[in-house]
């Protein structure tokens, strides 16, 4: 291989790349269900997560450490809900820490929880498997 | 004679090492025994533990780098002074970093926990490295090996990558949570993509030198397998994000990418069918053992990667302990490894060291408590994610009930992490001795 076949597969690719992230950062991922909840308590929510390390235990999405259960949908979980997040985050549990939250605190985790809700759902349970290997999502019952 | 600055990178690495393992150990136990060490709560102990074992991983890596420029590939260092620099700014933000978990202070995110003003130093001595390396290498006359490439590509894209991991800063990428969370796993893939090029160039580098064959580094084969990885590097993440609802294209271009996985996996069966009558004898050499084990765990790994990139298998994967089980094989089984045969490699190089009947006894009964445990802490993890993905897509248990199910297979995992630990631990203890010798010699 020669050395101008090798900087010119680099180079393209990095172009690629380039493109990819462009759209990424704008067209890819504008589509935000969640936008009308996204209030600035939930904005002050969402870094108060981040500033007690929820994410350690909890996944959005899957996302994060397994210790606690998955949170993007807790607020519209049947049986689960607002009274339900706040007690929670007030008490801690034997394995949840109580972190000595003041009231406002815990208003904005659970307006931020709400906006997650909105996003969409995780986990996916209701879907359909492609023959080649994709899935979709079936519309809920 | 100076000490060489790449030995200083390589022990501070190993003592960042075994650190994480202890804090890693000590997490997993908390997990299954609630309450146990309240000192020191499971959500401190996560960050430790993940930031000091990547903490290996780089150190390590740059350690060898700085030390195989200039004693392998004709290229003394542009400055050691700047080298000197970069431990040093690393070293102190790292204290900083470690300092501000003890005392629960995050504000960061995964992988990068820390109050965000101390991505700053992180930053600037990348920055260091950066310069230093190109500074360096680009007086290199003639064909670059590849693994030039792989370290020049690895040091180019973690600088990206975390400064895209950053970009939550601005409203823009915080205030919308499915760009923000596509973003920072794009970030992250990329990330840990940049970190494999500098592990895996440096495998390509000290296979090279135990082979005593350069044309292994610069065969076309070895480039097109460079691009190969450097395409799932760039494009290959979003199997972190299937269910998060970006546009759909995001995740299909990932899936076809990652698929192209299968071509590496048939080049390591095709690499084994060919070397099988030679590797015995080399076998006893201490670095290439622990380059076989890593070759091992990249085939196990990959199979599983591939696996759960398929959207239909990673609806059931995702979220549950089958991705620990994913990364963790990867970073203790793959870089690992890797990362100790060049750390071997190196002490037995400057030191002049050579190893004892009892050390090399104690090395290797380490590597072999090392690999069993790890593949038992493998198994219990895929089975506990197995178990766990069911139940949730069957939707009928509560996640306590789901927890209390797989609680045997997660008490497997934490009492073999102890023995990762102990494993390498036995590894790495005279090491460090070999080190801490040299050290003084170069002082008196
Ligand atoms: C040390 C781990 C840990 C941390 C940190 C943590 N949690 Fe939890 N959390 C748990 C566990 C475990 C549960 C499930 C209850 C149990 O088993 O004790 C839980 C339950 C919850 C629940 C109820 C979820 C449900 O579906 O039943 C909410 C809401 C919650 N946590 C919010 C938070 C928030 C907000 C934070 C950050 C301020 C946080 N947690 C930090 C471990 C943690």
């Amino acid at each position: 291989m020669s050395t101008r076949l090798k900087r010119l597969v680099f180079w393209s690719l990095f172009l690629l790349f380039v493109i990819d992230a462009a759209v990424i950062y704008t067209l890819g991922t504008e589509n935000d269900s969640g936008k009308g909840f996204l209030s600035e308590e939930a904005k002050e929510g969402k870094l108060l997560f981040q500033k007690y390390n929820c994410i350690s235990c909890h996944q959005i999405y899957g996302l994060g450490g397994y210790m606690g259960p998955d949170l993007t949908n807790v607020m519209s979980t049947s049986g689960k809900g607002e009274l339900y997040v706040k007690s929670f985050i007030q008490n801690g549990t034997q394995r949840m820490p109580d972190f000595q939250l003041n009231e406002k605190e815990i208003n904005a985790l659970t307006e931020y929880l709400r906006y997650v809700d909105k996003t969409g759902i995780s986990p996916v349970i209701n879907f359909e498997i492609e023959y080649d290997g994709t899935i979709t999502q079936k519309s809920n019952q | 004679m100076k000490k060489e600055i790449g030995v200083t990178f390589i022990f501070l690495s190993i003592i960042a090492l075994l650190a994480g393992l202890l804090f890693g150990s000590l997490s997993a136990f908390q997990f299954v025994f609630p309450g146990l060490f309240d000192a020191l709560p499971f959500f401190k102990n996560r960050p430790l533990h993940v930031s000091l074992v990547v903490s290996w991983i780089f150190l390590s890596v740059l350690g060898g780098i700085y030390y195989y420029l200039p004693k392998y590939c004709g290229l003394p260092l542009f400055s050691k002074k700047m080298a000197t620099l970069h431990f040093w700014l690393f070293f102190i933000t790292g204290l900083l970093i470690l300092t501000s978990y003890f005392l629960g202070k995050f504000g960061g995110r995964e992988y990068w926990e820390f109050p965000p003003v101390l991505a700053i130093p992180i930053l600037i001595s990348w920055l260091l490295l950066l310069i230093n390396f190109f500074k360096t290498v680009l007086k290199k006359v003639g064909q670059w090996p590849v693994y030039l490439w792989m370290w020049a590509t690895g040091i180019c894209f973690f600088l990206f990558t975390f400064t895209e991991a950053y970009l939550w800063v601005l409203p823009y990428f915080r205030n919308n949570l499915i760009r923000d969370l596509t973003v920072q796993w794009k970030a992250y893939g990329a990330l840990v993509g940049s970190w494999n090029m500098l592990v895996y160039g440096t495998a390509i580098f000290v296979m090279e030198r135990i082979k005593g064959d350069e044309s292994i580094a610069k065969s076309g084969l070895a480039f097109w397998m460079y691009f190969l990885g450097l395409t799932n590097l760039l494009f290959g993440w979003a199997h972190h994000i299937y269910i998060v609802p970006t546009a759909p294209w995001i995740r299909y271009i990932s899936y076809g990418i990652s698929m192209t996985e299968l071509l590496i996996l048939a080049k390591i069966i095709w690499n084994w069918k060919s070397a099988l009558q030679h590797e015995k004898k080399d076998f006893y050499f201490l670095p290439y053992r622990f380059i076989i084990a890593s070759d091992c765990w990249i085939f196990i790994n990959i199979v599983l990667a591939i696996l759960i990139s398929i959207p239909a298998i990673n609806v059931f994967t995702h979220g549950t302990h089958i991705t620990v089980a994913h990364a963790m094989g990867s970073t203790i089984g793959i870089n690992t490894m890797i990362l100790l045969s060049s750390v071997l490699f190196i002490i037995d190089d400057v030191t002049k060291h050579q190893f004892s009947a009892t050390e090399k006894n104690t090395i290797r009964t380490g590597f072999w408590i090392t690999n069993f445990s790890l593949l038992i802490f493998w198994v219990s993890l895929v089975a506990a994610g197995a178990e766990k993905g069911v139940l949730i897509v069957e939707n009928q248990l509560t996640f306590q009930a789901i927890m209390q199910k797989i609680n045997p297979y997660l008490v497997a995992f934490a009492c073999s992490g102890l023995g990762i630990f102990l494993g390498l631990l036995m590894v790495s203890v005279h090491p460090l001795l070999i080190i801490m010798r040299y050290f003084k010699t170069k002082k008196a």
